[in-house]
């Protein structure tokens, strides 16, 4: 006999009531979000009742508008100033036994991240490459341990020094993980609605963010690395191929104005020391920034600008000089502020950028879009007709084959969809254009598994003893073929998840959700509504 | 009265035509081959690298205009195209504009687009720019790989279940068939010049999921039933499986194609390639799995000493499955 224990009928109609439950906020979407974005703002919004569940689809940015930017981190960048970084401390270690060695310089040419030092007395540069295998350190991370994190060989009276591949895989890693945090706090600086700010592979971050109207917005936020340092400035000169000298750098002025800074290299203080920036403005009420060093960054300014009286330093940032004032007097409290020729909106941005930090390494651009909001409007409402559409064709067709068992197959489809749209808000997956074709896509399938059934027990019917048992024999026989055939289908479906991205992966994820659902609506709900129909009306035909 | 698609009780031979469905399909697919290398694939910015500029003005669109003004920035290969939906409002104007990659660039630089997006202001003041899109080689190059991979790793994935819940024989022709409608889908997409992109990939995936549902219905009642007819020829054993499932393919395949015409018809011009796509593959995916899937298991044979174990353990294994 037809029978579902209680237990179990309890548990179909709890899920199908959650899924309903948990997908209504997205019918009310603008009304939600409204008292969402109230709510994270500390406020109470009477739009939508708080017992009720809040969470809402993600609509993706191909729905929402919105810029999607694929960065590659230039993490080589680091390898260079890791050099730049080393080199005083080589010079100091061999300075020590200049008796045997001679005079140590630096080789200028050559790549960035290889240090070249040339010893005077060649023969002895065995000796000199053994004291820089001394400044060495094991390499700080868990799959290397042990290496070391420089690598030293000689060639003639020349030793060259470079990072090795255990160094610059781990620091490869830390740089990543710094600009990723450094990209989050900017664009969470500005405070725009949920961006998306990811890792993805080994150098590259992800960083989606909805309802900015160009990825040049964004862009600017993020891709300058915002490097500020504080030089001291030994002269000017018109003359942009000017040698700057051996540990000096030649830096134009910002304003394009053909002036070029001769620098010394060494940094007094970097912008790492920062600890606060703030838009402000200057005696003369023009747009300025407003600075505040940490201890050890105030101590060295400090130190610096007593000696220095008189003499005119350089405020570097990015490479151009924005502002080069000579000091006046001792600053001691290691607080200052930075003139130059900015609008408002400069002094505001320059302010977060240095808050946020500088980012280790520069930034490359390799995959930018921006969806205008209008289209993506204009996508959802199309889509949702379309979808109507289908749905209710495919009710109409379902009932004209399958009359009342095709009513039961509707009602379940509609739950299906229920749930998938419930299950996609609870789980915070994002809706993407195609993933909406994925919705449609599985309307149309859902049903499968219960044409499966329908023809089981229309053919059972013909054979077996009673209603009954063609349907419970409908029902038995069929699952193997559901089971075999959406499992091959969810499989494609984890495939394109796990390599696609973006707006592939939207899809991925409701073709998925949509197979586990239609499989539980086909052998659950269907099923049940079936056997307590059967069970009040008792039959002895019935027709499929 | 009750719509029957397919009449209840069907005996048609499906091999009766296998020589000339079978060679059709294999005519198709070698055609499909060589119209890929002789026109090849209309690649989108996802594949080649590049930018596309959606551009939306009241104003009529006129292609020569823009073209014309895009020529003295000297990008290149340039491609504007009219864009045309019915979802659009009477006075609403949409272009497609596509720029390759520049010369020397890994990454896109902001000053090109801003370069074109001047230059058609100055045609039509009114216009805006509804989708601005950038890929660079880079990252194309990737995707292509990427692309190739999740088609390859999905097509290998399904033949080892098949080969695991079935015989090997089934899944050659399931692989067969899968084959079969991946490489005609391409073979029109080359033909038609339909913008080929990522989101067709993730269509061509689909079609693989539901052209292999298809086939594996039509495979599980050919198992039970050489269960049950242990002495019927394979021929017999495959066509009456055939009939028996033929309603439920014509219903599921309908329902299915119902709402992707929707789709198709009122889904805009943003997803109509895709939604294409898989129009079109169901209908092959259908075709193949009645026409070609099985065509190949009659030819490789079937073992018939289908021991009592297997069929119990099948039975076991979900007999215990039960609302």
């Amino acid at each position: 006999m037809l029978h579902i224990p209680l237990w179990r009928r309890i548990l179909i109609v709890l899920v199908c009531l959650a899924g309903i439950v948990f997908a209504l906020p997205n019918a009310f979407y603008d009304r939600v979000e409204r008292h969402n974005d109230a709510a994270a703002a500390g406020e109470a919004d009477a739009g939508w009742p708080d017992w009720l569940p809040n969470d809402l689809v993600n609509l993706g940015l191909d729905l929402r508008g919105g810029a999607h930017l694929v960065a590659e981190v230039q993490v080589e960048d680091v390898y260079a100033s890791r050099m730049d970084a080393l080199w005083p401390d080589v010079r100091d270690a061999l300075a020590a036994e200049r008796d045997t060695l001679g005079f140590v310089t630096r080789v200028e040419d050559g790549p960035a991240d290889v240090l070249r030092v040339q010893v005077s007395n060649a023969e002895q540069a065995q000796r000199a490459a053994e004291i820089v295998r001394g400044l060495a350190r094991p390499v700080s991370s868990l799959s290397a341990a042990g290496a070391s994190d420089l690598v030293v060989s000689v060639s003639g009276g020349v030793v060259s020094v470079q990072l090795s591949e255990a160094e610059r895989a781990a620091t490869d890693n830390r740089t990543v993980q710094q600009a990723l945090e450094i990209v989050r706090r900017r664009i969470d600086e500005v405070g725009t609605r949920e961006p998306t700010i990811a890792r993805q592979g080994e150098d590259r971050i992800l960083v989606q963010v909805p309802g900015v109207g160009s990825a040049q917005e964004v862009k600017d936020i993020i891709g300058t690395t915002a490097q500020l340092t504080f030089n001291p400035v030994i002269r000017t000169t018109q003359d942009p191929e000017a040698d700057p000298g051996i540990g000096n750098m030649l830096v134009p002025d910002v304003g394009g104005t053909g002036l070029y800074y001769v620098l010394e290299r060494a940094p007094v203080v970097t912008g790492d020391e920062l600890t606060d920036a703030q838009p402000s403005f200057d005696q003369n009420s023009n747009p300025a920034v407003s600075f505040r060093f940490d201890p050890t960054g105030a101590r060295a300014f400090g130190d610096y600008t007593a000696q220095n009286i008189g003499e005119p330093f350089a405020i570097v940032l990015d490479n151009e000089v924005i502002s080069a004032p000579v000091i006046q007097s001792h600053i001691p409290g290691g607080s200052g502020i930075i003139t130059g020729q900015f609008t408002v909106e400069e002094s505001t941005n320059l302010a977060v950028l240095l808050r946020a930090g500088a980012l280790p390494a520069e930034l490359t651009f390799l995959e930018e879009r921006t969806i205008g909001p209008e289209l993506g409007q204009d996508s959802i409402d199309a889509g949702s007709v379309a979808g109507i559409v289908g749905l209710v064709a495919v009710i109409f067709f379902m009932v004209a084959t399958y009359g009342l068992f095709g009513v039961f197959g509707s009602i379940a489809l509609l739950i299906n969809v229920a749930l998938l749209i419930a299950v996609l808000s609870v789980i915070g997956g994002t809706l993407t254009l195609p993933g909406i074709a994925g919705i449609v896509l599985t309307m149309g399938m859902a049903v499968d598994a219960n044409v499966l059934v329908f023809e089981r027990i229309r053919e059972e019917l013909k054979t077996a003893r009673g209603p009954a048992r063609a349907i419970e024999l409908g029902y038995e026989k069929a699952l193997s073929a559901i089971v075999d055939s959406n499992f091959t289908t969810f499989m494609t479906a984890v495939i394109l998840f796990a390599l696609g991205a973006g707006p592939v992966r939207g899809f991925a994820i409701t073709l998925g959700l949509g197979i586990l659902t239609s499989v539980f609506t086909a052998i659950f709900v269907t099923r049940l509504m079936i056997v307590i129909w059967y069970n009040r009306r008792r039959p002895r035909t019935i027709e499929v | 009265m009750r719509l029957r698609l397919v009449p209840d009780q069907t005996n048609i031979n499906f091999f009766r035509a296998a020589r000339i469905t079978f060679g059709a399909s294999v005519v198709a697919m070698i055609a499909s081959v060589i119209v890929f290398f002789a026109m090849g694939l209309n690649y989108g910015i996802d594949f080649t690298g590049g930018t596309t500029i959606r551009t939306d003005s009241p104003t009529a669109v006129d292609v020569g205009e823009y073209r014309a003004a895009l020529t003295p920035l000297e990008l290149g290969d340039v491609a504007v195209t009219q864009v045309f939906d019915p979802s659009f409002d009477a006075d609403q104007h949409v272009a497609s504009v596509r720029i390759q990659t520049q010369e020397g660039q890994e990454a896109i630089t902001q000053s090109t687009i801003s370069r074109v997006q001047a230059a058609l202001q100055a045609v039509d003041p009114e216009i805006t720019f509804t989708s601005v899109e950038s890929v660079g080689p880079k990252v194309s190059g990737e995707l292509v790989l990427t692309a190739v991979l999740a088609v390859g790793g999905a097509l290998a994935a399904i033949c080892f279940y098949i080969w695991l819940r079935f015989e090997w024989q089934f899944a050659m022709g399931a692989l067969a068939a899968l084959l079969h409608d991946v490489v005609i889908t391409i073979g029109v997409f080359s033909l038609l010049q339909i913008r080929f992109d990522l989101a067709i990939i993730a269509a061509l995936l689909t079609i693989v999921g539901y052209s292999i549902n298809d086939t594996v219905v039509v495979f599980d009642r050919a198992r039970e039933n050489l269960r049950k007819f242990k002495t019927m020829p394979l021929i017999d054993v495959l066509n009456l499986s055939a009939n028996e499932t033929l309603s439920r393919t014509v219903m599921t395949s309908g329902t299915t194609l119902i709402a992707l015409i929707a789709l198709l018809v009122l889904g805009g011009d943003v997803i109509r390639g895709f939604v294409f796509a898989i129009t079109f593959g169901i209908v092959i995916g259908t075709y193949s799995s009645i026409y070609v899937a099985k065509n190949i298991v009659l030819m490789l044979g079937v073992k018939r000493d289908w021991s009592k174990e297997a069929g119990s353990k099948v039975k076991g294994k979900y007999a215990d499955i039960d609302a």
